[in-house]
Formats: C-alpha cells, structure tokens, sequence
C-alpha cells in the first residue's frame, strides 16, 4: 500500500509515543514503580512500528522481552502495559507477567518471551495451526540476533520450510547478543545466510528505516499469502539504551552510541523524510507531543489507581481449573 | 489388547471424533512409531495428521505447544524421556508457564506422550525414569500409565484438558496384554487406584513399577503378608487423600519408583505420608528406587540398578519387623 500522509503521521506519531514511553517506564523503574529487568527499545522503533504496521489484525505475534513496542503498536493499552509492570490486577497479564511477558490474546500477541529463541518453534506451530484450519493469518516472528546462535533457530527454520509453513521471520539484529557482538559470538555474519540455506527467501533491511522496514514486511507478507511457506527479513537496527537497567555499557564505545543516535535515529530520519514531502509542519509535530504526553499521563494514572493483583489469585491461572 | 494396540485405538478414536486431533514425532509415520504405537495410522489418516518430524524435540515439541495455541488438538510423541531433555526448555519455560503469565489468557491443551523406564539393556541414554521431573512442574499434569486400559482411557482423558498433559509409557508395558473396555469412562485416571487390596502394608507404586509391585505382593502374601498395591497413575496432580486413606489402614508404606532414590517422586510420596498419615505410621516409611548410577547395559548389573519384586517384598517385610 502507498504510504498517505496521514499513514505516514501516523508511524511518526507511534515511533515518538513508543520512545516517550520508554522514557517513562525508565522513570518509573528508578522510581522504583517497575522491578525485575527491563528491556526498553530506544532506538528500533521503526522496527516495531513499520512492520506491525503492514500487518493484520488476524496474524500472529510473537516476540522477545523488548516487546513494549510490539504490544503498543498492536494496540495494548498503554494503562494496562504500565499496570502490567506496576503488578496491577488491570495489567494485560495481570502482573503475573512483567515487563517480559506481555500478553494480548485478542490482538493475538503471544508474549514476551525471556527464552532467546524459544520463540520460534512457538511461532511454527501457531503457522502449523493456521496452515492446517485453512486460515490466511501470517505469523510474525520476532527475535534478537543473539537467537540466531540458539539451536532452535536452525531446527524452526528448517521446520517451516519442510512443511511450507506461514511464518514470518523478523531478525531485530540491533548488533549485540546482550554484551556480545555479533562478529563475536557468529562465523558468519550474514544473518540472511542460514535461511537462505534452508531455501527460505531472506533479505536484509535498514531497519532504521520506517519506509523501508514496512515495505519489505508487506511485501514478505503478501508472498506469504500468496505462496505458502516462511520468509525471512534481517533488520539492522540499534539500541540506544542499555540492554537492560542493570547493564554498565562495558562492550561498546560512547562514541559508538553517540553516533548512531546523532546519525541514525530513526525518529528524526523519518521527520526528515516527512518534511521533504511538506507532510510534517511544526505545529503538527508539536500537536504529536502533545497528544502523547496527555495520552501517556492518563495511562499512567490508571495504572496508578488500579488495585493489585490481590494475593488470592497467586496460585490462579496455573490450570484452567484448580485442580485437587 | 496389548498396550501399544490400546494406545493406538485411543488415538485412532481421537481422531475420528475430532479433526483437530493429529499425531507428531519422530518416526510416527511412515517407520510407524518407534515402538509400533502408530504403525498403520498414516495410511489411515495421512501425512497432514499423522505427521513425521525431523529429529528436533525442542522445534517440534515447540510447534505442538504453539499449534495447540493456535487451535489444534496435537499428540506431540517423543521417542523417550532421555530425548524429551532437549525440549525441557519448550515444556518447562513455555508450556507449563503460558496461561499463568498470561494472566489466564493463553492456554495449552498440548498432549505430549513418551517412553521412559529401563530393562531393556538401552544403557544409560535410553533408560533412565525421569517423570518425577516433570511433575515437579506447576503447569504440568503427569500420566503414567501401568496397565492396557489406563494406555487408552489417559491418551483420551489428556486429550480432555485445556492445559499441557505428558503420558510416560513404560518401555516394558507395550506388549502387555490385558482386557480393554474402549467405552469406559476416563475420568478415573486422575485417581489412584488400588490394585490388589490389602490390610498389613501399602505398596505405592505407578506406571512400569506396578506389575513387579504386584508381584511382590504374590510373594508377600505367600508368606502370609497381606499387602495393598496402590497405583498412582496420576503423579500430577495427586492423589494424596487416596494414599493417606491406604496407610491410615495399613500403618505402613513402601514406595517403589524407578527414578534414582536422592529427590526422587517417591520422596515425595513419602513426605506426603508424613504431613497426612504420620500418627497412623507403625514403621519409617521405605522407598525402592534405582541405584544411584547411570542405568548400565550388562544384564545383571542393569537388573541390579531397578527396583524389582523381590527388593519390594524385602522392604515390606523390614517394615513388618517394626512393631
């Protein structure tokens, strides 16, 4: 599909509200609001934003424990993402889940997962399902690049490629396993290699890119649809931030971050191309902020108001029935 | 019927009631199941349903999670217990976890059956009696079935359940034979059951380790013991009033289990024993387990290292030399 104005405000204005709420799940983790770990996904929004973006609401999510983006652009509320790592009784996995494991069944996210890799033989069978109850749903599989050492990585692409299965792969390759380089922990750097290996078409994307990123997902995508079997997409992409809150940045440089985020954020790359085609004016970029920071404020105080997950329900959700 | 025709029947029915039902694994297909359960079923229902799997536990036993997710109702079949380690990550971390951390949105109605138990001098890779594991597992339910009847009505109970149920199949039962009654009621499995009654000793035992129980009862009571043989089947959840009530009775118990002794399910059992029927106790409760070494390949050091009738009866008579 062209990318209308609108359209195009739209990814700019989600690309801004996923940074921004980042910004205040950093906050309120050193306000100690949020425990646990926390991932946050400065710097790969156009990731999240341009491939969920060009797909459906019948197709499939899976993705890794950086997933606030993923959940956000699903359309999650924000309130019950934040309630989610406040450990509210409103959180969408009750507070049982945390900032890793979010969940949204009706929108069909399946997790936040925190098992590197495990992922995707999740998303084989979720695409065996639909292959098998004659759905069109695609299934899209989101993973680091550090998943790619993992050896389910080698058994689900050879699994969706033996039965032809709809899965797409989605590489957020932003460089580093946790601490560990890709040029480190991979012989062959070339991520788009081993699929191809598996007869799986791949192709690799400035994932910094908005434009770009969606239109290599809704082209995966329609190829899907249109010829059963997976394909798989490499973006290159960066973290700004640390891995986690708890990560003292040892394996990289400053100068290395400085200059991705002065030369390559995705945000302001996009502004840039927005301007270009006089589709983002000031006042416009303006109204985005603002309607942000109003929308994010009244998130923020649902998830404050709501009641925690009451302590009777520690043991509930084990089983779909207690059993004796 | 045999065993292994039994379970074959309860999945052959499955999957005429219902076409979501398919059968995946290694070797299910066209070699016909690596311990014949399948043998035949592909011609019947063909390669869409009865689905022959690369050797890759963890990718397929991950893809029956997510197509149980996805809708599906998938027999995931693992050649054994040893193999089913490189899926532990997809049974342990995802199946058993999804619908609490998903705060009850997400369930997994995945049945996973495998072989396990030793006696067939497989040596230390293809022997070993893990299910204890896996019921240490929140999330999980555990069947060991110990006679033809319970092979078939378990595939059919588990098939029931919204939630992940693993069936151990001891590699010894598959040949035995005994009356099969294909329309009874299945709910039964999540009960133990009493398998010989008696009055002076319980014997708690549970899937392949229920015959030789039996034996040693034989024994017993050819030397006048009366013994209880309590079969699990269930070892999650359990039925702990059931064992309470057996040894509230007898005041004694021996547990018979082919994992190794340290941390093993009949440690559990035992604990079980003592929060519920302490008082009723006349003697320590005994465990039989295996020997605490890899299963070895000799014959008779392999049938040194199990559990077997004539060590069950011994415990029990220990027992009886106790008040």
């Amino acid at each position: 599909m062209t990318l209308e104005r609108a359209g195009a405000l739209e990814l700019l204005r989600r690309m801004v509200l996923i940074r921004r709420f980042e910004a205040t799940c950093a906050e309120a983790y050193g306000a100690g609001k949020i425990r646990g770990f926390l991932h946050l996904y400065d710097g790969e929004e156009a990731v999240a934003v341009g491939s969920l973006s060009a797909l459906a609401p019948e197709d499939n999510v899976v993705a890794t424990y950086r997933e606030h983006a993923h959940a956000i652009v699903r359309g999650t509320p924000l309130g019950t993402i934040l309630a989610e790592m406040f450990g509210k009784a409103t959180g969408c996995s009750r507070g049982h889940g945390g900032s890793m494991h979010l969940f949204d069944a009706g929108r069909r996210l399946f997790g936040g997962n925190a098992i590197v890799a495990a992922g995707l033989p999740l998303s084989v069978g979720l695409a065996l399902a639909d292959a098998r109850l004659r759905r069109r749903a695609v299934t899209a599989c989101y993973f680091g690049d550090g998943a790619v050492a993992e050896g389910e990585f080698q058994e689900s692409l050879n699994l969706a490629a033996l039965w032809k299965l709809p899965v797409l792969f989605l590489c957020e390759n932003n460089r580093y396993a946790m601490g560990t380089a890709l040029s480190r922990h991979q012989a062959t750097t070339d991520l788009c290699a081993q699929p191809r290996a598996h007869g799986i078409p791949a192709e690799s994307v400035d994932g910094m890119d908005v434009v770009l990123v969606r239109e290599a997902t809704e082209r995966a995508a329609a190829a899907i649809r249109e010829t059963p079997g997976p394909r798989f997409l490499e973006f290159r992409t960066y973290r700004f931030r640390a891995h986690s809150m708890y990560d003292a940045e040892l394996y990289r440089s400053k100068d290395e971050v400085r200059d991705w985020m002065a030369n390559h954020d995705p945000i302001r790359t996009f502004e840039a191309w927005l301007r270009e085609r006089q589709w983002l004016t000031d006042d416009a970029r303006a109204e985005i902020d603002a309607s942000i920071a109003a929308e994010i404020a009244t998130a923020l105080a649902e998830a404050e108001a709501a009641p925690l997950e009451p302590l009777e329900r520690l043991t509930a959700d084990v089983y779909a029935e207690p059993t004796p | 019927m045999t065993f292994r025709e039994a379970a074959k029947r309860a999945i052959r029915t499955a999957m005429k009631r219902d076409s979501r039902v398919f059968l995946m694994g290694e070797d299910v297909g066209r070699y016909g199941g690596s311990y014949a359960v399948s043998k035949g079923l592909l011609e019947e229902f063909g390669p869409e349903r009865i689905v022959d799997t690369p050797l890759s536990e963890s990718g397929f036993v991950g893809a029956g999670i997510g197509s149980a997710i996805g809708g599906l109702r998938p027999i995931v079949e693992v050649m054994t217990v040893n193999f089913s380690l490189l899926a532990l990550d997809q049974i342990v971390n995802t199946a058993a976890t999804l619908r609490h951390m998903s705060g009850g949105q997400i369930g997994v109605p995945v049945v996973i059956r495998m072989a396990t138990g030793a006696g067939r001098q497989l040596g230390a890779q293809h022997s070993h009696s893990l299910e204890g594991w896996y019921a240490h597992v929140p999330g999980l339910k555990v069947l060991t079935p110990s006679v033809p009847q319970d092979a078939h009505a378990m595939i059919l109970a588990a098939l029931r359940e919204p939630d992940p149920v693993l069936i151990f199949e001891h590699q010894l039962l598959y040949n035995v034979e005994a009356d099969v009654d294909e329309a009874a009621p299945v709910d039964g499995v999540w009960h133990a059951a009493i398998r010989r009654p008696g009055e002076r000793v319980t014997l708690i035992a549970y899937g392949g380790s229920v015959g030789k129980t039996l034996l040693a009862a034989d024994a017993l009571a050819r030397d006048g013991i009366d013994a209880e043989v309590l079969d699990l089947r269930s070892l999650r959840p359990l039925d702990v009033p059931a064992i309470v009530r057996s040894v509230e009775r007898t005041h004694r118990a021996v547990v018979v289990d082919e994992g190794w002794l340290t941390g093993s399910f009949a440690a559990e059992v035992s604990a079980r024993i003592m929060e519920g029927a302490f008082y009723s106790l006349d003697a320590p409760v005994a465990r039989v387990c295996s020997a605490e070494v890899p299963i070895p390949y000799a014959k008779h050091l392999e049938d040194a290292a199990l559990p077997s009738a004539e060590r069950i009866a011994s415990a029990a008579k220990g027992l009886l030399a106790h008040g």
